[in-house]
């Protein structure tokens, strides 16, 4: 005979109750709040896809087993896994839970009046009392009006309260905080974010198929690209000679709206994006791409121009790949560019500066299949080179040729290259909002001290206090107050 | 013109080294001086009024070590032509003058003279890291770190810091005078220190009054990475960890305001907190990856 235990039915309605009181009290919030920043870690020390592409497939590389198991639990894009999305969204509900309920509280709370004077005083925390000399009731009034404090008066007694904004404070500081999430989705689901390479001289035209990467909110529509046209103009770049650090970047544009005759200067920096309506424009990176030439062996052009490379170290030694897929045999050269060259024992050429005092290309030329058709998305700094079979190497100044069996190719020169990194983030303005609220709510909650003051005049005076939150300075306060109404200050 | 500024620089750091080091001494000698052997039973009592001469040189020296610290950090930036904050030996040095500035303002409040010890250590151990390891010559800044910003963020980083760590020495000496309640026999060192009670206050009055201020640099940094970066907020490392400590902070005044932690918990919580501070500026300044490596190393 089995024996059943008999459980209250507390149904769904009872269960969902039951898991929104869990989830919306502040144990829980605190809980998940350290656990968003715990799950924050592991994003900090493995590799994101997001920030370092190239390092994340390094580490495929390295130990290809360890990573696939690790990209099972999305460990190289934490933050936008689902595991780290659910904590913050069930962070934003517990917050909402919990702060809601307790603002129309306090809102009811604000404008009620403090609760009158009971009965023992001598219970409470600085307690005092001394023969009424007269007129205390009225200089406790004055005072504590003064000092703005609500006051109820009732039977030769007073009941006064301060300090509101510590809670008006910590209900602002953490409603601040939702309206900062709000700002980061709204800016996740209507933003747009695209990135350009352009080599000096070249013309962008703000249409998608403009961009090298372009990623849109859900409900971005294509539409609200803003329509305009930019020419690089001019790039400078300063070096420090004595630490090779970059000093300074300056990029001259032309910059147009729709109409593309009137074109005006404009000056972008590091620092200072150009601002088009909602949208900015940012120089993020900059490089070399080398200007040649490619011909067949009937000196026919079969390539010309420049190609962006990619820098490796901080005086630019770039690496990159040019491809002649129209060739016949298809032609690729494995390049690599230095400004400033140098020979280094051992690692062939170095790059000692990063402005282009002394240029040179070093060229690997391979014949064969570039595998441009394999459908297998390729980079086009490198080449696979599993098809194809080196024909000659080369290292050219400007001006310079290299000619092999197939045709030839001349290093005219180079060109600059920048990364444009263009941006619109609707929701960006409410985030900061959200953030100088918060700070100013988190001043007052934490600075405001909340308590209560008593006063009953009858043969005897009696005078009492009441600090939350044990705040400190109630002492100093009261002997003030006392001190007033004693008549000796 | 700009290279006399940084050997000038350099001889203050230098001196005012060797005057933290009289300072520890001091304190080290206030605190050896003060115990006595009493006659009738042969017990060791402490009487501090004995070594009130000495404590004073320590503080003085405490203060003129500080300001030449300030002089050095000034004629660092003065040799740059800019705010003294762009590689991780000027954060360190101006990091320790922010460490010992909160223990000298803090100390006009509060008896803390005998934290000077620790302080004094500390300040040594960070400026002797600086010289010997992080030293780089004075150069101009890089181009993302041209912009107001720089100064109001680094500058609010920078005091946080500095009191969160001071916060950190005081939660730390709380749990040691703990331990020492609980095997009940106090070093020379721990009858100086005012009682756990006090400790813990001092600990969370620092935390509760400066984290508004790490807030505040946790935003600057955001509106200046979208200046500088095109978004405010990407999970770069250092961005990661900044917020982690604003987290652990968080969760602390929490636990404190609200569930009513004192004592010992708070005191480990503190401590957990502030190491996430020190994790951020050790680790991810130096082997992290990123946008936030400037240490120059």
């Amino acid at each position: 005979m089995s024996q059943e235990i008999e459980l209250p039915e507390i149904g769904s309605v009872g269960l969902l109750r039951y898991g929104w009181r869990q989830l919306t009290s502040m144990r829980t919030a605190l809980i998940l709040l350290l656990l968003l920043g715990l799950a924050a870690i592991p994003g900090s020390i493995i590799p994101q896809r997001t920030q370092n592409p190239m390092k994340v497939s390094e580490y495929f590389k390295n130990s290809p087993d360890l990573s696939k198991w690790m990209d099972k639990f999305s460990l190289f894009d934490v933050y936008g896994s689902p595991w780290f999305s659910a904590i913050y969204i069930l962070l934003f509900i517990s917050l909402i839970g919990c702060v809601l309920p307790r603002t129309f509280e306090h809102f009811h709370a604000a404008r009620a009046l403090p609760p009158l004077t009971p009965k023992n005083l001598d219970r409470m925390e600085s307690y005092s009392s001394w023969e009424a000399q007269g007129h205390e009731l009225d200089k406790a009034r004055t005072w504590l009006k003064a000092k703005r404090f609500r006051v109820v008066e009732k039977d030769g007694a007073i009941s006064a309260e301060k300090g509101y904004m510590r809670e008006t404070g910590n209900l602002l500081f953490h409603l601040a905080l939702i309206l900062v999430l709000l700002g980061i989705s709204f800016s996740s689901l209507f933003g747009m974010r695209g990135e350009a390479i352009l080599n000096v001289g070249e013309r962008f035209v703000n249409t998608p198929t403009s961009y090298d990467s372009l990623q849109y909110g859900k409900l971005y529509k294509e539409g609200n690209l803003q329509s305009f046209t930019i020419t690089i103009d001019k790039f400078v770049a300063k070096y420090n000679v004595e630490t090779n650090a970059p000093e300074d970047y300056t990029l001259d544009v032309s910059f147009a709206h729709d109409d593309l005759t009137k074109f005006t200067k404009q000056v972008i920096k590091v620092n200072s994006p150009l601002t088009v309506g909602n949208t900015k424009i940012y120089l993020q990176a900059n490089g070399y791409s080398p200007v040649v030439t490619v011909r067949d062996s009937r000196g026919n052009v079969a390539m010309q121009g420049p190609v962006p490379f990619l820098p490796q170290d901080a005086n630019l030694r770039s690496i990159g790949a040019i491809k002649v897929p129209d060739a016949e045999p298809q032609i690729g050269f494995v390049g690599s560019f230095v400004p400033t060259y140098a020979r280094s024992n051992g690692n062939g050429a170095i790059s000692v500066f990063p402005e282009a005092l002394d240029p040179r290309l070093l060229l690997s030329a391979w014949i064969g299949d570039l595998g441009l058709d394999s459908g297998v998305p390729q980079s086009v700094y490198r080449i696979d080179t599993s098809k194809m079979k080196t024909v000659g190497l080369k290292s050219l100044k400007p001006g310079e040729t290299f000619t092999y069996p197939q045709g030839s190719i001349t290093f005219e020169g180079y060109q600059q290259w920048v990364n444009l990194q263009i941006v619109d983030d609707p929701g960006k303005n409410f985030a900061l909002l959200g953030g100088i609220v918060a700070i100013l709510g988190l001043l007052a909650s934490l600075f405001t001290r909340r308590r209560r003051i008593w006063i009953r005049v009858g043969d005897r005076v009696e005078v009492a206090a009441l600090a939350k939150n044990a705040a400190p300075g109630l002492e100093v306060e009261m002997s003030e107050f006392v001190a007033i109404l004693k008549g000796e200050k | 013109m700009s290279r006399n500024w940084a050997f000038f620089s350099n001889y203050l750091i230098y001196s005012a080294m060797a005057v933290y080091t009289l300072s520890f001494f001091a304190h080290a000698v206030e605190t050896a001086w003060a115990v006595r052997v009493t006659t009738e039973e042969s017990k060791q009592v402490l009487d501090y009024k004995r070594t009130e001469k000495v404590a004073r040189i320590a503080t003085a020296m405490m203060i003129l070590g500080f300001i030449l610290l300030v002089a050095g950090v000034i004629a660092r930036g003065v040799s740059a032509g800019r705010v003294p904050w762009g590689n991780m030996y000027e954060f360190s040095i101006t990091g320790a003058m922010a460490f010992s500035g909160a223990y000298l303002v803090a100390l006009r409040k509060y008896d803390l003279r005998w934290l000077g010890l620790l302080v004094s250590i500390a300040v040594l151990l960070t400026l002797g890291t600086a010289v010997a390891v992080l030293y780089r010559p004075s150069a101009p800044l890089v181009p993302a770190l041209k912009s107001t910003w720089l100064i109001i963020h680094v500058s609010a980083a920078i005091i946080s810091g500095g009191v969160f760590l001071l916060a950190n020495t005081i939660a730390a000496a709380y749990l040691y005078l703990d331990a020492m309640e609980a095997k009940g026999e106090r070093t020379a060192w721990a009858k100086r220190l005012p009682s756990l009670e006090v400790l813990d206050q001092l600990s969370y009055r620092l935390v509760a009054f400066v984290f508004p201020l790490w807030t505040f640099a946790v935003i600057a940094g955001a509106i200046w990475a979208e200046s500088a970066w095109g978004r405010y907020w990407g999970w770069d490392p250092k961005e990661t960890w900044a917020f982690i400590t604003w987290v652990a902070y968080a969760a602390y005044l929490h636990a404190r305001v609200t569930v009513g932690w004192r004592g010992r918990k708070a005191a480990w919580l503190c401590l957990f907190a502030g190491s996430t501070f020190l994790f951020n500026y050790v680790y991810v300044n130096i082997w992290g990856t990123g946008k936030h490596t400037y240490s120059g190393l």
